[in-house]
Formats: structure tokens, sequence, C-alpha cells
């Protein structure tokens, strides 16, 4: 049999070999140290992707340790494969975002499609079955083939892998910018439901217990994902490799149901996703945590492709399997459950006592590394950070309100914006009505789940405004949070926790270096206001193309309890005279705002809006106690495009119009993207009871039988006039329209 | 009265067909393997939704060869109810249980969404509670729901009353004659694309497909009682 050829250890230090797999000198020297000799090729493979940013947070680390992590509610936090927050009666909500942006830049169908797959697993080994799946997305603009074969294939990638296993995707968000253009953001998140006593977590202890290989076979594909995840999208096409893996389903499906089963076994210590560097951070990581080590015979694992070299095997990226620690004498027991489900489990190696990761290969040790070098001693960078130019320089500029001829017509060309057009295009292709609980479904501001068997309802959403976060982080940052917590409050809902998904350039550039660590600080300070901690995350650097780095994007993913489905609330008006009110002063506010973007061929500048995180909070509570006491009959967040927008979509989907009247002049009365705000609608037999809960709610019109969207300014001047069918219909058919067209 | 619900493997929407019929309807209701062959202790036999051998293949094409159509077929041939709904319907198919065939949706996507679903025929026992011509809202969520079948099957299926339900507001997959739901020519085998068990509770949308399993149930007391 041909074995191949892997350079020694001398030649992968002399020529730099390390360097291929995206270390540097100093890292391989600090490799060679912690091992006291020369790694071998598979070791400096384990190094090397452990080490990666995806597997160890390098670059991040520092930035990361700011983020508020506890609370009464939270039972786990970051650090393991998804984070648990309690939501009482012996229940915990389970989720997590994470990012599957290299392999969908490359192959959008199957890297968005891993990237549902991954997070899934991600959930249910923590030992909760998911109950839904969420997304955020970006993409260049749809005026070219390469932006709307991505963002159709990607779509297509979530529907496949979602629809087929069975987990509704229930809501999402998309925003397109020029700044995505052929280097697309993938996020996906999955939130998952347990019982207290089935939390499980990725230990490999108890010297003797078996290490068994659970799922699909190894194949070769998506060898060094983890490091080629984190570096730039080459625009070589034949350095563009494609290391994407393939996603299975319906394997997922029965590796699912299989491990659900399992976790009710008490002959299972520790169970762990095979994610980002597959079977090396899944048998390092459990081991370290544990405080143990693991042996591995590779002979073992169970193999797809031929003559796999142990290199190939410990670095592939193959979908669908995970790495279990069971009782020794019990695997026969494990066997028989995943045969059940035509799985295979297999027992590959044990735990040890010596804290070292140690793997044979054909009857010899190929590697032999200390778990916690791997796992735990990867360098930590606190990388150089510097204020942009054009940050000062936008901070300087005063709030300019745009010059507006037709408001009507205004309106409706924001509505074709694809970033505030109807997603129905998208959400129609994802089954968000599978296991029967989606009370809420795509397109109000947070989805509702239902907790079979009890009166409460979780709130998702997913969130950021990029444009924001790069005319100013901090703010960006704040303003990201703070509006995830605007839709679940909508909702009915209240805040628990978030988790995060942080995608930004290559993190060695001092500038974006600096808008991650400002955009933490903002995230930070409005969790705290908004008492919603951080209980897992990502990071994503390096998205960057032809040395043009995406927008700073640190996408918020947040879950709320809704303690009663009573409370549930959607975002459109429900009866013709009810009251319409709006929360909070509008002020003018263009930077980065949909309007800016729109009349300036996409560029943005300026300060973004300011937020007063106690002014959020308290906006947020009072709204929350009128939802309650059932007092709201319609909630919804003043977003992109300012109250005209969103008032609009108040209406659509009804048969409904609206008379309302504006203070102030009329094109911030009209489009400002102030902040904290929100138009709800309510009964006039409520209206008393609503204005003493919510303070600073102004009574502005009201909804009509007539199915026309009427806005006036104060002084009986009108705005616009226009039926909502003709908004409807502008909304409803831009982003069809923009993936029919051809160039 | 006691429904099956039968689990292929992939197949997700087990679950909803089973709280739909216990929870809802408050009936008894058990999972049955996919390698179980004997069915004999079940009134009524549901084939789920989803996407068994992730649609490999074809929809519903590998389910065909699993040992539990022997007893599906069986409980068929007995005049027990059968129900299949999404891609138990394209099972029920690709078993020859029902005529015609699926294929992919006529835009080539996945689709879910509520769709307006008028009852043709109410003189079935899955469709007693309803009234001829209503009008029904009930979800669709499949890729390969567009079913065809040739024109002299079609006559055939019109003359014998087999088109149990039509899309009445629009057809979202291209289906010949509108064709949302269809009976076999003895009536009790049913396969339908929409999923009245996503239409069995107001908080969720819309209740109007819960009288597709209040029928069967109906039916089965009356039949039971006229027995006794």
């Amino acid at each position: 049999m041909p074995t191949k050829l892997e350079p020694t250890a001398e030649q992968i230090r002399d020529e730099k070999i390390y360097a291929q797999m995206g270390m540097t000198t100093e890292e391989f020297e600090m490799a060679v140290k912690l091992l006291g000799r020369l790694p071998n090729y598979t070791e400096t493979g384990l190094f090397s992707s452990m080490w990666s940013e995806h597997c160890s947070y390098k670059s991040s680390k520092p930035v990361l340790r700011k983020f508020p992590t506890e609370g009464p509610q939270v039972l786990m936090g970051p650090g393991e494969g998804a984070g648990i927050v309690d939501i009482g009666d012996n229940q915990a909500v389970v989720f997590k975002m994470e990012s599957h942006n290299s392999p969908s830049a490359i192959e959008p169908y199957e890297g968005a499609a891993t990237g549902v797959g991954g997070v899934l697993r991600d959930v249910f080994s923590m030992g909760a079955q998911p109950i839904a799946a969420v997304n955020s997305l970006r993409f260049g603009e749809l005026d070219n083939d390469r932006d709307r074969w991505l963002f159709e294939e990607a779509v297509a990638g979530i529907a496949g892998y979602g629809n087929t296993i069975g987990i509704p995707t229930v809501a999402g968000e998309i925003q397109f910018d020029p700044s995505y253009a052929g280097k697309p953001l993938v996020n996906a998140m999955a939130i998952g439901l347990l019982n207290h006593e089935d939390i499980q977590r990725g230990l490999a202890a108890g010297v003797g217990n078996t290490v068994m290989y659970v799922g699909a076979k190894t194949g070769r594909d998506g060898i060094h994902g983890a490091t080629s995840s984190s570096e730039e999208i080459s625009d070589d096409p034949g350095k563009e490799r494609a290391p994407v893996q393939a996603g299975d389903p319906f394997t997922e499906k029965l590796l699912m149901d299989a491990c659900l089963e399992l976790v009710k076994s008490d002959a299972l210590i520790g169970i762990q996703d095979m994610g980002a560097a597959g079977l090396t951070s899944s048998s390092a990581e459990m081991a370290s945590k544990a405080g143990f080590g693991i042996e591995m015979n590779l002979d073992l694992v169970p193999q797809r492709d031929e003559d796999m070299t142990a290199y190939e095997m410990m670095l592939s990226e193959s979908q669908e399997r995970m790495l279990i620690v069971v009782q020794k004498g019990r695997e026969q027991e494990v066997i028989d459950l995943f045969a059940k489900y035509d799985l295979e489990a297999v027992s590959i190696g044990h735990v040890t006592d010596d804290k070292m990761l140690r793997l044979f290969h054909k009857g010899e040790v190929v590697a032999e590394v200390s778990a916690d070098a791997l796992a735990e001693d990867a360098p930590v960078y606190n990388k150089p950070s510097r204020e942009p130019g054009y940050f000062r320089e936008f901070q300087e500029m005063e709030q300019q309100e745009p010059e507006v001829d037709n408001y009507t017509e205004t309106l409706v060309s924001l509505l074709k914006q694809p970033t505030i057009a109807s997603k129905e295009w998208v959400y129609s292709q994802f089954d968000h009505q599978a296991r029967t609980n989606t009370v809420v479904a795509p397109g109000s501001d947070a989805a509702v789940v239902r907790v079979r068997g009890t009166e409460k309802g979780l709130a998702i959403t997913a969130d950021c405004n990029s444009r924001y976060i790069y005319l100013d982080p901090e703010t960006g940052g704040k303003i990201a949070v703070a509006e995830a917590a605007r839709n679940i409050v909508c909702s009915g809902g209240k805040p628990l926790a978030i988790t995060d998904c942080l995608n930004f350039g290559s993190p060695d550039n001092p500038e974006i270096f600096w808008q991650l660590e400002k955009s933490a600080d903002g995230i930070s300070a409005a969790c705290l206001a908004l008492d919603a901690p951080v209980i897992s995350g990502n990071v994503s650097l390096y998205n960057e193309r032809g040395g043009k780095p995406v927008y700073p994007t640190p996408t918020i993913g947040m879950v709320g309890l809704v303690e009663n489905l009573k409370h549930a609330t959607t975002q459109t008006a429900k009866a013709a005279g009810d009251l319409v009110y709006l929360i909070g002063e509008t002020k003018t506010e263009f930077g980065g705002s949909e309007l800016q973007k729109m009349q300036n061929a996409g560029k943005i500048s300026g300060k973004a809006p300011a937020i007063d995180l106690d002014v959020e909070a308290a906006r947020q509570e009072s709204l929350l106690t009128a939802i309650r006491e059932g007092v709201v009959s319609s909630a919804h967040d003043v977003a992109e495009g300012g109250v005209a927008v969103a008032l609009s979509e108040k209406l659509f989907g009804t048969k409904f119009g609206a008379d309302v009247s504006l203070e102030g002049s009329a094109v911030s009365a009209l489009f400002s993207e102030t902040q904290s705000r929100f138009l709800v609608t309510v009964k006039p037999e409520n209206a008393t009871r609503f204005e003493a809960l919510a303070g600073d709610a102004v009574k502005v019109g009201t909804i009509t039988e007539s199915p026309r969207l009427v806005i006036r300014g104060k002084d009986g001047s009108s705005y616009i006039e226009e039926d909502v069918t003709a908004l409807e219909s502008a909304w409803k058919g831009a982003i069809p329209c923009l993936v029919n067209s051809a160039d | 009265m006691k429904f099956a619900v039968i689990q292929f493997p992939g197949a997700s929407c087990d679950l909803d067909l089973y709280h739909a019929v216990t929870d809802v309807l408050g009936e008894q209701a058990e999972y049955v393997h996919h390698q179980e062959t004997d069915l004999s202790a079940y009134d009524a036999i549901l084939l789920p939704g989803g996407a068994s051998y992730g649609d490999a293949v074809r929809a519903g094409a590998l389910a065909r060869t699993a040992p539990v159509m022997e007893g599906i077929i069986g409980a068929a041939k007995d005049g027990k109810p059968v129900l299949g709904v999404g891609n138990g319907f394209q099972v029920l198919t690709e078993a020859g249980l029902l005529p015609g065939a699926f294929l992919k949706n006529r835009d080539q996507k996945f689709v879910c969404r509520s769709v307006k679903v008028q009852v043709v025929n109410s003189r079935t026992m899955f469709t007693s509670e309803y009234t001829e011509g209503e009008e029904l809202d009930i979800p669709i969520a499949h890729g390969e729901g567009n079913f065809y079948c040739d024109e002299e099957t079609y006559s055939k299926l019109k003359e014998n009353n087999q088109i149990v339900f039509v899309y009445s507001d629009g057809n979202p997959n291209g289906s010949v004659g509108d064709i949302a739901g269809l009976i076999s020519e003895k009536g009790n085998v049913l396969g339908m694309m929409p999923h009245p068990e996503r239409a069995a509770e107001s908080i969720l949308g819309s209740e109007d497909g819960l009288n597709v399993f209040k029928s069967i149930v109906k039916e089965w007391r009356e039949s039971h009682a006229n027995q006794a």
C-alpha cells in the first residue's frame, strides 16, 4: 500500500511548512517549546488548527472578556457548545449563533446548510431538543449575478438543511450593502429546550472510560476549515480551493434523535460536536476541560475515503459526527441505541490520567501532545488598536436633514430597498411551522414559539445594523442589543440573554481591531442596562476580499421569555378605530440611515443615531408592562426608514389604513432613525390605562377602515397619502424583482 | 380509538400529528417504528410529513420499501382509515395506494405558507365534518408538491369523486387540476399536501384542519356503535 510522504519535523521547521497551515514562526516556536521537541506533520496540524482564531479566539479573547456573562438566569455561560438560561419549571433554553461565512462565500448552498447543521449539533450536544432555528444574513446589493447567486444559494441551503431535519426556521434578518459584495455573512442560530437534569458537557473524565465515535464517516472534506476560515477570502481562483463540507440533514436527524435518547442514559459521561477542527478539537477540548487525557486508535475511526492519513482524519471537518465518552463496560448499550437509528457507534479510544492527547495509527504513535497545550495554551494577542481617521471626521459632522421633494415617492423607494423590503421570498422557503409551536411566524418583530405543555413562549430575534456600527462602533453596538431587545419586548417577551456572532475584517488592521473593541464596549453596556448577559457566541474575523473588509457586523441573537402566550403581540394593526401612539421623541438623525444610503449611492457618513440606555430600558419596561396588562393591540419598533416605514409595515397584511399627524419637520418626522421609539396601537377603551403606563407615548392618529396611509403635519398639511395596496406591492415585489433581473 | 403515527427514518412531522390527535383531540396515539409490520392494534394509520430518508431519490420513494408498508397496505385493504400528509401523501403514491406522482414545485423552490383549500367532497370518512365547498386556511410546506397524473387518470379521479381537496386561491405548486388531496377508490386512503395537523389550534393561526381528524373519529365511533 502506498504511504503518503509527509514532510519531516526538520522540513516543517526549515521550510516553514507550518506557515501554510496558518501558523506564525513565533507560534511554531511556542509549540516546539511546549512540546519539548519538534512536532511532526500531524502534530503541527493539531497545533495550527487548535490555535487558529476560529478555535482559540487568540485575537478576540481580550475583547470577549469584557462581556457580562452572569446573571441569576444563566445556568451556563460561554465555553461549552451553547449557553443555557433558566426559564422556570425546571426547564431551560439553550442557544448559540455561529458563522459560516468563509465556506458560504465559496459554495453558498453547502456553506449555509452546514452552518445550520453545525449550530444544531452545538445545541443538541448540550442535551437539548432543538426547537427553532434563526439566521442573520448579509449580501452585496442584488445588482450583479455573483451576489444574487450567493443570496439564492445560501437561502436554498438553509432551507434544504432546516426543512429536511424538521427544525422550524422561525425568524431571521437580512441586510444588503456593497460592503458585503462577494463576501456574504451567513450566521445561523439554534434554540433548544431541556430539563435541568439533562444538561450535558463535553467532558472526557474517568480513567479507562471509553471514547466513542458516532455519526457519519470521516472523509477528506473540510480539512483545515478552521484555519481557512481565519484567512481573508482570496481573489486568486487558483488559491480558492474548496474545503467546503457537504451536509446531510437526514443523517443529522437520526444523530439528533439518537443523541437525545442517549442523554437520558447514565452511561454517558460527556458529549461534544466534532465541529471546526473535527476530531482534534473535540478530543483535545473534552480531555482538557475534564483534566484528563485521551488515547485514540485512528485505525478504528469510520472512514469514507481510502488511505486517509492521521493528519487528514484529525483535521477533517466532515459533518454530522459527535465524540462521546461513556462508562467502561457499557459500550454495547450505546452501540445498540445508535443501531436503532441506523447509525454506527464505534469505540476508538479511552480516557487516561496523563492529560495527553495520544494518537495511534497503524501500530505507531503518530501524535503525543498535551491536551491543555492544544486547548488552553494558544497565544493570546493584545492587538494594537487605532481610532480610524474617518471616525473623528464623522463625529464632527452636524446632523443634517436630507432634502426630499416628494414624500410619497421617497417612502415607496425606501420600501423597495432590499434591506427594508418584505423578506417573504426568503422565509416562504423555510419551513417555519414544523413541530407545531410557532405562534408568531416570520415577518413580525420577533418570532414567538410555544413551550409545549406550559403557558409560556420564547421570543426570538436576530439583529444588527452594521451601518451605525461602522460610523460609531460603540453606539452601534449598544443599538444592536437595544434593537434586539425592542423586538423581544414588542412581541411580549422579557429579554433573557444574548448570543453574538462578531463578524469583522482582519484584526491585524488596528482600525478594525478598534471597531471590534468599541463595539464590544457598546454591546456590554447595553447587555448590562437591559439585563441580557452574553451566554454564547462566535467570532469570525478576516471577512475581507481584495483588502476590503465588510462593515463591522456583531450580530446579536436574543431570546426572551413570554410569561404567558396571551402576551404574544405582533406588529400589525388589529382593528379600525384603534389609536396609534408613538413612543419616544423624534430628532434629526440620518447618519447611516436607509434614506442617506439610498440618496448617496450606498455611501454613508456622519454620526450614528444617539442612544441613551436608561431611556431605552425604561421605555422597554413600561411597554412590556402595558403589553402584559393587555392594553396594547400591536407593537412595532421604529427602525430603518423611520416612522413612515414602520407605520406602513403595521398596515401590510391587514385590510386597514391609518391617519396620523406628526410633529416637527416633515423629513425627520417621516424618515429619521432616532432610536428607542415604538409605534403601538391601542383600543380606545384602553387608552387611559395605556397612557398611564407609557408616560412618553404620544397619540398620533387612528387606524382607519379605509385602506389608505395618510400622514400629515401638525398644521394639517399632507405629507403622504397613498393606497396601502400600492405601498404593499412595492414592498413585497422588490426582492423577487431583483432576484429575477439579469445582468 | 387508537391512531398509529408511523415513524419513517428522518420524517419529522410525526410529532405534529401525534400532538394534534392526543393534545388537541384527546384521542390515543402511538408512534410506530418503520420496522414494525403488524398494525392490527390500531384503528387508523397516519403517515407524517417531513422528509423520510432525507427525500433521497424522490420524496417518498424509499419509505415505500420500509417493512411497515406491509402493515399499512394491510390496514388499507381492511378498510381502516389511512391518512398521508405531505411526505405521507408522496409515500402513498409511491406505494401505489393512491394514483399519480409528485414533481418538484413549479418554481423549483420549497414553499411554506398558508393556502386556501376547498373541500370538494365532504362525503368521505375524512371530511364528513366539513360542508361541501367550504374554504379552509391550511398551511403547506413542501418542495415536491406538484401532483401529476395523466389525463385519463384525472378524468377517472373526477368521475369517481376522488378529488377531495383543491387549491382554491392560486395553485402554489403546479398540481394537475389544482389537486390538494385525493382519496382511494375504496374511500379509506386519503393523501393531502396541506398539513391539517398544523391548522388544529387557533393559537397557531387556524383550526380549519381539525375536522379531518374529527371526521375520522366520528366515522369510527359510528361504525363501531353499529357493530355493537
